[in-house]
């Protein structure tokens, strides 16, 4: 198997900015990634299709364990983005995580200043799926009443990991949910709670 | 789309694909933050500061080839700055444009929200002058900065404070300052304190991008948009006493228009694309010549 990043770079990243922008601007609602990416395993699709569209060299990338393992993952992300990868989560502008469980807190990235609360960490997240029968009630900017997030696995102690985060605001982390071809996106804006 | 009309030897939408990078950032940054001001690397566009360079990054970051592009100025459709903007993205996108509010998926507006109320899939992109709220009262970035991460924004209450005591009423009447989601102070852009309420609770997305001063913000859909104000000196929009002069339409912003060197004047819609779109519709304004539009004369 050929691994490939976008064979449209141009279209193909403009397609998955608006999909992310989308889901940040929406908190929970899915919305589909159409890119025609080929990563290296354990990279998935939807993960490698927001690296290669938001990375370059202004933007170091931590890798998860799983990620860390394939040397081929960080090359093919090197070599397509320019993007240094980082050992450091606290230095990372971007985050990848193929599996959620072992997800380190979320404090061990960085939340930004409160000068610059915008020089933080976005975090991408592989689940399983982003229609799992668990579900949690989400309230903040973008969203009308209430939406829902359904993404399953999270990281280990979510809610009230992301209670903590959610405390820091203005400062905090950005996390997008992605999973079968689709994207979730939590900004650091919204409420969790338990449903 | 006109392909024949495309530019040649520039990337879509005109910007390299690392700049387009660079401003998807930020806008994502905005997004999670609303109503905080990101700083970005600004490039030079082929217009001079103050024609809508911020808004023109932000649109060309934003757009795809499946885009609509309305862009209004001070609700018009056909003033130079519009028309110009309008043609740099057809030559050098080749994307669709449209006068039609409704027919748009992405607005780039200078000073106005459109009168028709904008849907889940629209984009407005703001052109921004002077993006800090708190400028003329601070001049110095250091500290307006760092003002606004202690969220101490008692200096602007002093200053609309100032307004009632000098005036009797908040005498501000457009860049209204806003409260966004119970946390940052934001300048809505110089549009008229009329269209403030349209900012709150809009289904669309609001992006704003400032070019001189390298600023992008944004208010998401559905967000609380506060105009600030006094419990005694409640936040008021201007109201007009009679209704636009071509369309009769009601509740809508009017720009007065002169006529003579005898004070003679008619206030008519500043958004040209709704008034033009009521008459098509059959409403008529006293002024309104006996020609209709719409081919209906015989």
């Amino acid at each position: 198997m050929t691994v490939h990043a976008f064979t449209d770079p141009v279209f193909d990243a403009q397609k998955v900015f608006r999909a992310a922008m989308n889901v940040l601007s929406r908190p929970g609602t899915l919305v589909p990634l159409e890119a025609d990416v080929r990563p290296p395993a354990p990279l998935s699709l939807e993960i490698a299709a927001l690296a290669l569209a938001f990375a370059d060299h202004e933007t170091p990338i931590w890798l998860d364990a799983a990620l860390t393992s394939v040397s081929y993952v960080g090359e093919y992300l090197k070599f397509h983005t320019g993007a240094p990868i980082t050992p450091h989560p606290v230095e990372a502008a971007f985050a990848l995580v193929s599996e959620p469980a072992l997800c380190p807190s979320l404090t061990s990235f960085t939340a930004g200043t409160a000068d610059y609360p915008d020089r933080s960490t976005t975090i991408f997240v592989q689940t399983d799926t982003l229609r799992s029968s668990r579900s949690f009630t989400l309230r903040g900017p973008g969203i009308s009443g209430t939406a829902a997030l359904r993404a399953d696995p999270l990281p280990p102690a979510f809610p009230r990991e992301w209670a903590a985060n959610r405390a820091l605001f203005p400062r905090g982390v950005d996390m997008l949910f992605a999973a079968d071809g689709w994207i979730a996106g939590l900004p650091r804006s919204t409420e969790l709670s338990e449903a | 789309m006109n392909e024949t009309a495309t530019a040649s030897g520039y990337n879509f939408a005109y910007l390299d694909e690392q700049t387009k990078r660079m401003i998807r950032r930020a806008i994502l940054k905005a997004i999670a933050i609303p109503g905080y001001q990101v700083p970005f690397a600004s490039r030079e566009m082929p217009m001079p500061y103050g024609w809508g360079t911020g808004g023109v990054q932000v649109t060309a970051a934003v757009l795809g080839p499946d885009d609509t592009l309305k862009v209004i100025d001070q609700g018009s459709d056909d003033t130079t700055n519009a028309v110009s903007i309008r043609k740099f993205f057809e030559r050098t996108a080749g994307v669709k444009t449209t006068t039609k509010t409704t027919d748009a998926s992405v607005i780039q507006t200078r000073h106005r929200v459109p009168e028709e109320k904008l849907r889940a899939d629209q984009i407005l992109v703001y052109q921004v002058p002077i993006p800090e709220p708190l400028r003329f009262l601070e001049p110095r970035e250091t500290e307006t900065r760092q003002l606004h991460a202690l969220a101490e924004y008692g200096l602007m209450h002093v200053k609309l404070y100032e307004d009632i005591a000098r005036h009797g009423r908040i005498a501000t009447t457009y860049a209204y300052p806003v409260e966004v989601a119970g946390r940052y102070v934001m300048d809505p852009s110089p549009v008229p304190k009329f269209d403030n309420p349209k900012i709150g609770d809009c289904a669309a997305l609001q992006l704003y991008g400032a070019g001189r001063e390298k600023r992008i913000y944004a208010v998401p859909p559905h967000t609380k948009v506060k105009s600030l104000d006094f419990e005694d000196h409640p936040f008021r929009v201007q109201t007009f006493r009679e209704p636009c002069a071509l369309c009769a339409a009601e509740d809508v912003y009017l720009d007065e228009v002169v006529l003579d060197d005898r004070g003679g004047r008619m206030f008519v819609c500043s958004d040209t694309d709704y008034c033009e779109q009521r008459r098509t519709d059959g409403h008529r304004g006293k002024m309104l010549g006996k020609v209709p539009l719409g081919g209906e004369a015989a």
